[in-house]
Parts: structure tokens; C-alpha cells; sequence
């Protein structure tokens, strides 16, 4: 098991290096960049070019790589010119992981919560009234994209209806007490409900929006690797043995039907990054979705390194540990 | 980070309901008092007014910024030694009680109000006068970059180490309500240009302790200090409280000190929504009081609703701009003229730009001081640019023509159509168009400086009230972005321009600029100057007081809500 860990977190490493090379010099080849935009309707050629010399944009991409990695390794990822330009790139990710992270365990748990029970009883009931409706619905949250559920959403429950806000992750007016950077559980923890209230109503219509297409995912795949399992020669075979239905159920059909379902979820939640860049968009929620968003329209090197660098990061520690724990469920991986 | 302690915040709160009575009940006192004598006066006292700003500041040190974000915000909280009447970019005394000059116009004696404060409760006067001064002139390294100290560098050149010649000489403060500053040129701007956000008096208490100056180049970005970042401290109606970067949103409180009629409003929230339909919806919703450049499409459907669509009178220009460097044949004036006239510019104005728009007849609008009613109109006819482009022997004309992508600029809010509108017009007279669209800040301001584009669309929002501002800066050294060094007559227009700018008496400044202003559109025709179109913000109906800026100048002081 650790020598499993450790050539993966070896892997890992590589992984990270050579992306940020690519990252680097794709960003660098984009035309105008940060020179244009600090500059705007002022420059000319001349300021440009100045510009671009003090900033060590004239320099070979190669060399710009290296002096950017040894500047990372001392912790300096650089300062934000275009999002929140003046603070460095690291503290506005530090502040906007949480915003994200929240966003994104809000939308995988109703996913999830939803999604594995229904896939479960669909393939119980399999053709019955609940499963077709649950298979034609969860077609419906793969093909709608999803900033146009957002808007959706934002329109009629936030703009018409007024019931949920439209925007942000907390109302100003609370001047809530800022622990962790995770809103709901920072009223939680320093007890102020309404602030705590505040931001989970804030999570409701991006998190509903973000939940929808693992949420359908995670539906599918939980029926059919319930209905593949149902078929299996050991569930007949414990069925005849004479095993309660309840022990049939959770020992052999769910554990082994978990397998996939499990995967689906860590891919899921990696993926969720595409989502809340449209989803926090739609909602000015200030997370890394928005950062990116914004930073790619004004050319912010720093901020977009650090995000995208990130959440490759992100992606791939996922699925380490999706495959930690494939591991764990399945014990012949170990030995492999 | 955590503002107060946590297991105090309940019952504290149910003090502050006991304290809020107690409040009201003072500030409703102050107000009867504050309006027996002044009929300024009007309007409720307290609440929060939240504000939906379409961007995050660039930082909070104005000197060191250019951005709309920034100076949104400074300008409540602090104040120049000139600033603009409200509604219009007529300079007057703001932290001057009045000033005087030499015949010469180089050197300038201001006369400062007394007993006004800073935020931090230090005294304003002549010596702070001149340590700002003296603060600006004296940057060193990172400081001197064009992308830190650009208005610095755009408006007195250079430093005190003497690289770049520099427009300001010294500052003395002769007594404490006396500061004579003393500049090596005389120049038009001058004092106008004071009353620009960059140049905002801040405590020198507050910028030695926080270390103001220190700005440092470090990989793509420049490096700010604390002071930039969150102490600005200067004399303004409101003072800087926080920046929750966490939840996007700058906190600014009334400043109990402020040397004339008290900010209206407790509470001042700038909150940052970079989406246009965002911010809209936030409105809709009632979440935020108001924003700034609602899109012109939205202005009817906002009206309708019942929310107050605020115009601000146009002190911009937009233009179609010519770069005279690679294409020979738009070097050629009856090629230029022949464009102008194959465009309808009533048209584009009455079709593509919001109400309120102008068809613009020169490179300002009408309100600056310069302006020449007499330029002949280039009339609208096709047959006429048919006959220019025959005559130059350019009935087969090409042109590779600009226009920038994901961009809305308050003179340009949808420069897709706009191109189509005018590409339309140049077809029918029969020129050829090669078009090429970049983002705006993805290699289209790159392109237009390279002298790619042969026709370009841009414009320019006018700083202050001065030909030199808009003119100056398009013309005014020969390698533009016109690239009028290209034409026989370029040198001789940035010669002339620095004339006019240095000339001391107004009135004969006034005629120079006047005859330039028709040599540039009969004679050089550098550009189609197109239209002044006015921003707009859109506010509540229950926000009172805003008075909208030509210069986006508006102060939050006089505002009040409900």
C-alpha cells in the first residue's frame, strides 16, 4: 500500500512539472497579454515596449519559466494584474479554494444524495414508473448546458420570484466573523445563525445548477452497475443459500456495485471546476471559476497560472485518492 | 478576517440595537440642525448604500492607478487641491481656497482651507501640500514605470533623478496655508490637471507608517504596500474601513471629521459584480442601490421598471482612426476625405449609440474650451467619396480595418455593430474591406500600434478640460498611434500643439487650439472623428443626490437614501 502511495505521489510530481511548462508558454503565445491591458487606450508602441522590458516579457519563454519556478518555490506565485490586481496570486486562490470548495462538496453531496438512492431503487424497480422518468431526467441534466440552467434558475427563483439571491456568497449587512473561508461553517462554528443561514442560501441556486449533470451521472451509473451486479452468478448464489435480502443487498450488491459509482464521483468532482467557472460567472460567487473567468479576459498571468496549475492539482490528488480507495474497497488492487 | 471577537457577536448585537436607537436619534437631531442654514442639507441621514462596480480596484493609492475601479472609490476619500463642479469638468477649488500665477504660468500660489483634516486626525496644510508633491517627483525603481505612476508620467514626465525632463521644478510651503509650487514649462493643464484622482492629497503621516512609496517589479506584476492596500488615508467625506476580498465587497464609513456638510450615509459598500447581467439582476433583485454602465440596450427596459437611468453629459470621443505607415494610398488626404464622407455618421448615432449621443464634427466635444463651431461638416454622400477615391486614383481601394472584441468602452458599448454599420457604408462606395477582430486587450491595442490596421476603431474619456488632454495626447508627439510621423505635416501638428499648450493667456490658447482644431479636420483629416456618446449609471429611485459626472466623477458625499 505505501509503495503504491508513494509511486503515485512520484507521478504525480511529473505530472504537475510538465504541465506547468505548457501552461506557461500556451499563456505566453496568446496575443496582447498583460502589457495591453495595464496600458488600455494609453499605450503606444514605444510605452509598450518599455513596459514589456520591465516586466521581463522580452525574455526567451524558457528562461521566464525558470525564474517563475524558482520564484514558486520560495512560495511567490506571482501578483494579480487583472483580478484583484496588487495582491498575490496565492492569497487570492487561498481565498477563493474555500469559496469553491464549498460550492463544489454542496453540489457533489446533492448529487450524490440524489443520485446513488434513485439509481438504486431504478434498477430495483427496473421499467417502473420512477426509473423511466429518473432516465429521461437525468438525459435532460446532461444536455442542458449548464450556464443555461443557471439563468434559468437565477431568473425565476432569484430576478422573478424573488426567494433566493441572485448574486455573491453572503449579504454584506451580516459583517460576519471570518474563520476558515467555508461561509456556512464559519457561522457554524462562531454560532451566527443567520450568517451561517445567509450563505447556504447563497449556495442553493449555483449549487443546484453545479449539481445537476454528476448528479445525473452518478444516477446512471449507480443503476446500471446495480443491474449488472443484480445479474451476477454470486447473487444468485446467495440467494439460494437462503441470505436475507437485507444482507444480499448490502453485502454483495451495493459494495460491489460501489466500484464504478465511486470512480464516477472523484471524476465528477474534478470536473466540477469546468462548471463553476459558467456557474460562478452567472452568480458574481466569488470563486476560482470567477477568478478564471475573469483573469483569462484580462490577461492576468499570474492568477491564471495559479488556478489552472491548481486545479490540475486538485484533479489529479482526486484521483489518487479515488484510487487509494479503490484499493481499499477492492483488496487484489493492492497486490497488483 | 475576523472583525471582532465571536463569542461577543450576539449579545453585542443586541447592544448595538439598544446603541442604533441612540444613534438615530443623534443623527436626526444633527440633520435638523445641518438644515436650518443650508438648503444642501436635504435628504435622509444613515443607511447603506451598496454600489455595483464592474470591476475590482486596481488598489486604493489613486497615485499609483488608472483605473475607473480605483478612482470610483478614491474620490470619496480623498480630495485635490482642484476639483470639478459637480456635473460639469469646470475645474475649482477643492482643497485650494483659490490660487494665482505668474504672467509666465510657471509659478503657482495656492491658497489652502484651513482647520481640515486627514483621516487619521492630522492636519492638512502647506508642508503636506509639498510632501505629496515632493512624494511623486522623488519615485525611484518600480515607482517610475509608465503601468505604476502613469498619470505622473503621462502628465509631468519625469522624475527628480533627471532621466526624463520633468514639468514640475519644486514645492515650498511658505506658511501653513500657503504652497507655491513651481513647474519648468508653462502648460494648459496646469492647474486642471491637479484635480485628477492621481494627484489627491493623502496624510504623510499615514504613507511613512505604511510605506507608501515601496512598489516593487517582480515577474508579470508590480508589488504594492500596505499603505496602496489598505490604509489610504486622506481628507474626503468617507473613510477606507475594509476590503473583504473574500466576499468582493470595499466597505467605506462616514468621516465624522469632514471640513464641510457630513456624508449623508452611514455606510458606503462598493460591491464588485464584473457581469453587466449580473449586476442588472442584482438591481432587479434589490440586492445592490445602483451601478455603473448599465448597456445602453437596458437603459428603456430599466426606465420601465421604475429605476433612475442617469446620463451623464459625453466628455468623450470616439473615432476611426488611420494609420498612416503601411497602406500608401490612405496616405493620401483625398483617400482619407473620400472615407469620412462615405460614412453616415447620423445614421450610426441615431442607430447604434445610446440616447444623448453626438455626431462628433472634430476630436473634442463641445464643452471644452477650444472648441471650433466653425470646422466644415463633412456631409454624408457616397457619390462624393466615389469622386475623392477617382480623383486619387484609388477607385480600388483596400483596407485592412479593426475593430476589438470583448470590450465595451463608455464612447464604444458594442463595437461589432458599430464596425458593421460603417463597414456597410464603405462597401457601397466601393472600397474593399479586410477585417480582422481581436480581443482588446488579446492583440487588438497591440495590432492597432504595430501600424497593422490601416482603419481602427478607439476613442479616448477626457481627464479634464483641456484641447491638450484629447488632441495632445492623439497628436501630440509624432509617434502616435496615427502614425502621423508618416505624413508630411506630422512633425509640424506635434510642434504646433506644444505651442499652443505652453502658450500662459487663455484667451490667445483658446485661438491657437481653434485654428488647430480646423487645420486637423480640413487640412491632416488623421482620423473621422465619429460621436460623443454619454455613459450612463442607473440608481434606485429612493437614492438621492448623485450628480452625474462628465469626468465619472460623482461624489457619494451629498447622497442619501430613502
Amino acid at each position: 500500500m505505501l509503495r503504491f502511495t508513494v509511486r503515485r505521489l512520484i507521478q504525480l510530481v511529473g505530472v504537475v512539472a510538465v504541465l506547468s511548462l505548457l501552461l506557461f508558454a500556451w499563456l505566453r503565445s496568446l496575443p496582447g497579454g498583460p502589457v495591453s491591458a495595464l496600458l488600455g487606450e494609453r499605450g503606444t508602441e514605444e510605452s509598450r515596449a518599455r513596459l514589456t522590458a520591465e516586466l521581463g516579457l522580452d525574455q526567451p519563454v524558457i528562461t521566464q519559466y525558470f525564474k517563475f519556478i524558482g520564484r514558486a518555490l520560495s512560495g511567490d506565485f506571482g501578483t494579480s494584474t487583472g483580478v484583484q490586481p496588487g495582491t498575490p496570486a496565492m492569497d487570492i486562490f487561498l481565498e477563493r479554494f474555500p469559496a469553491t470548495l464549498e460550492l463544489s462538496i454542496f453540489a457533489i453531496v446533492l448529487a450524490v444524495a440524489f443520485g446513488i438512492p434513485l439509481g438504486y431503487l431504478a434498477a430495483k424497480r427496473r421499467g417502473g414508473w420512477l426509473d423511466n422518468v429518473g432516465v429521461v431526467g437525468s438525459l435532460v441534466g446532461v444536455a442542458v448546458p449548464v450556464f443555461f440552467l443557471a439563468f434559468l434558475l437565477k431568473y425565476v427563483f432569484a430576478v422573478n420570484l424573488q426567494w433566493l439571491p441572485s448574486y455573491g456568497r453572503q449579504a454584506d449587512a451580516l459583517e460576519a466573523t471570518r474563520v476558515t473561508g467555508f461561509f456556512v461553517l464559519d457561522g457554524l462554528l462562531t454560532q451566527e445563525w443567520d450568517a451561517a443561514w445567509d450563505a447556504f442560501v447563497h449556495l442553493l441556486l449555483p449549487g443546484v445548477a453545479l449539481a445537476t449533470i454528476p448528479f445525473a451521472v452518478i444516477f446512471r451509473i449507480t443503476r446500471a452497475a446495480v443491474l449488472d451486479v443484480l445479474d451476477e452468478d454470486y447473487v444468485r448464489t446467495a440467494e439460494s443459500k437462503g441470505l436475507t435480502l437485507q444482507t444480499i443487498r448490502t453485502r454483495h450488491v451495493v459494495r460491489n456495485a460501489m466500484l464504478p459509482v465511486v470512480t464516477t464521483i472523484g471524476l465528477q468532482t474534478g470536473a466540477l471546476l469546468a462548471g463553476a467557472v459558467l456557474t460562478e460567472k452567472v452568480f458574481a460567487y466569488p470563486g476560482l471559476g470567477e477568478a478564471l473567468a475573469i483573469s483569462f479576459e484580462r490577461r492576468d498571468y499570474p492568477v491564471l497560472q495559479m488556478v489552472i496549475l491548481m486545479a490540475a492539482l486538485v484533479y489529479v490528488v482526486i484521483n489518487l485518492v479515488v484510487d487509494l480507495s479503490y484499493a481499499l474497497i477492492d483488496p487484489r488492487i493492492r497486490t497488483r | 478576517m475576523p472583525k471582532k471577537l465571536t463569542a461577543l457577536r450576539t449579545p453585542m448585537r443586541r447592544l448595538a440595537v439598544v446603541g442604533v436607537a441612540g444613534v438615530t436619534a443623534l443623527s436626526l437631531a444633527s440633520c435638523a440642525q445641518s438644515q436650518r442654514g443650508n438648503d444642501a442639507g436635504q435628504g435622509k441621514v444613515g443607511g447603506t448604500m451598496t454600489f455595483g462596480a464592474e470591476g475590482a480596484p486596481k488598489l486604493f493609492d489613486p497615485f499609483y492607478a488608472t483605473d475607473g475601479a480605483t478612482f470610483r472609490i478614491s474620490r470619496q476619500i480623498m480630495e485635490g487641491l482642484v476639483g470639478f463642479e459637480p456635473g460639469t469638468a469646470k475645474a475649482t477649488p477643492e482643497l485650494a481656497e483659490k490660487w494665482s500665477s505668474s504672467p509666465d504660468g510657471k509659478v503657482w500660489t495656492f491658497t489652502l482651507r484651513e482647520g481640515v483634516k486627514f483621516h487619521d486626525n492630522t492636519d492638512f496644510n502647506a508642508e503636506a501640500v509639498c510632501f505629496n508633491f515632493n512624494r511623486w517627483y522623488n519615485q525611484k525603481g518600480a515607482g517610475q514605470s509608465e503601468a505604476v505612476s502613469q498619470y505622473w508620467v503621462n502628465n509631468f514626465g519625469g522624475f527628480s533623478d533627471g532621466k526624463d525632463p520633468s514639468l514640475f521644478k519644486s514645492c515650498t510651503a511658505k506658511d501653513p496655508k500657503t504652497a507655491v509650487v513651481e513647474l519648468t514649462a508653462t502648460t494648459s493643464k496646469f492647474p486642471d490637471v491637479l484635480g485628477l484622482p492621481s494627484f489627491s492629497m493623502q496624510s504623510p503621516t499615514a504613507m511613512r507608517k505604511f510605506n507608501a512609496d515601496d512598489v516593487k517589479a517582480q515577474g508579470d506584476s508590480f508589488v504594492y504596500n500596505e499603505y496602496a492596500l489598505k490604509n489610504p488615508t486622506g481628507t474626503g467625506p468617507f473613510k477606507f474601513v475594509n476590503y473583504d476580498t473574500a466576499n468582493n465587497s470595499i466597505e467605506l464609513a462616514r468621516f465624522d471629521g469632514y471640513r464641510a456638510d457630513k456624508a449623508k450615509l452611514d455606510k458606503l459598500i462598493f460591491k464588485i459584480i464584473p457581469d453587466e447581467t449580473a449586476r442588472k439582476q442584482a438591481l432587479q433583485t434589490g440586492d445592490i442601490d445602483g451601478y455603473d454602465y448599465p448597456a445602453p440596450a437596458d437603459w428603456a427596459q430599466l426606465k420601465s421598471q421604475g429605476f433612475n437611468v442617469a446620463i451623464r453629459p459625453a466628455f468623450n470621443i470616439m473615432y476611426l482612426g488611420f494609420t498612416q505607415k503601411t497602406n500608401a494610398k490612405i496616405k493620401d488626404v483625398r483617400v482619407r476625405q473620400a472615407i469620412a464622407h462615405a460614412i453616415n455618421r447620423e445614421q450610426l448615432v441615431k442607430s447604434q449609440l445610446p440616447e444623448g449621443a453626438v455626431v462628433a464634427t472634430q476630436f473634442i466635444p463641445d464643452t471644452v474650451d477650444g472648441y471650433n463651431p466653425d470646422v466644415k461638416k463633412i456631409e454624408y454622400s457616397t457619390a462624393k467619396a466615389k469622386q475623392l477615391l477617382a480623383e486619387a486614383g484609388a477607385s480600388d481601394l483596400t483596407v485592412n480595418f479593426y475593430w476589438p472584441s470583448e470590450v465595451t468602452r463608455p464612447y464604444m458599448p458594442n463595437p461589432k455593430d458599430i464596425y458593421g454599420a460603417i463597414a456597410a457604408d464603405l462597401q457601397a462606395a466601393g472600397i474593399k474591406i479586410n477585417v480582422t477582430t481581436k480581443p482588446w486587450n488579446g492583440g487588438y491595442l497591440t495590432d492597432v500600434d504595430q501600424a497593422k490596421a490601416d482603419l481602427f476603431l478607439l476613442g479616448w474619456t477626457g481627464d479634464y478640460n483641456t484641447v491638450d488632454n484629447f488632441v495632445g495626447t492623439f497628436f501630440g508627439t509624432p509617434g502616435n498611434r496615427f502614425y502621423t510621423a508618416g505624413a508630411p505635416w506630422g512633425e509640424k501638428l506635434a510642434a504646433d500643439l506644444k505651442k499652443a499648450d505652453a502658450e500662459p493667456n487663455k484667451a490667445a490658447r483658446d485661438q491657437l487650439y481653434k485654428g488647430l482644431n480646423k487645420q486637423i479636420m480640413e487640412e491632416y483629416l488623421p482620423g473621422v472623428p465619429l460621436s460623443h456618446s454619454p455613459p450612463a449609471l442607473v440608481l434606485k429611485k429612493d437614492i438621492k443626490g448623485l450628480v452625474p459626472s462628465p469626468l465619472t466623477a460623482e461624489e457619494f458625499g451629498p447622497v442619501s437614501k430613502g
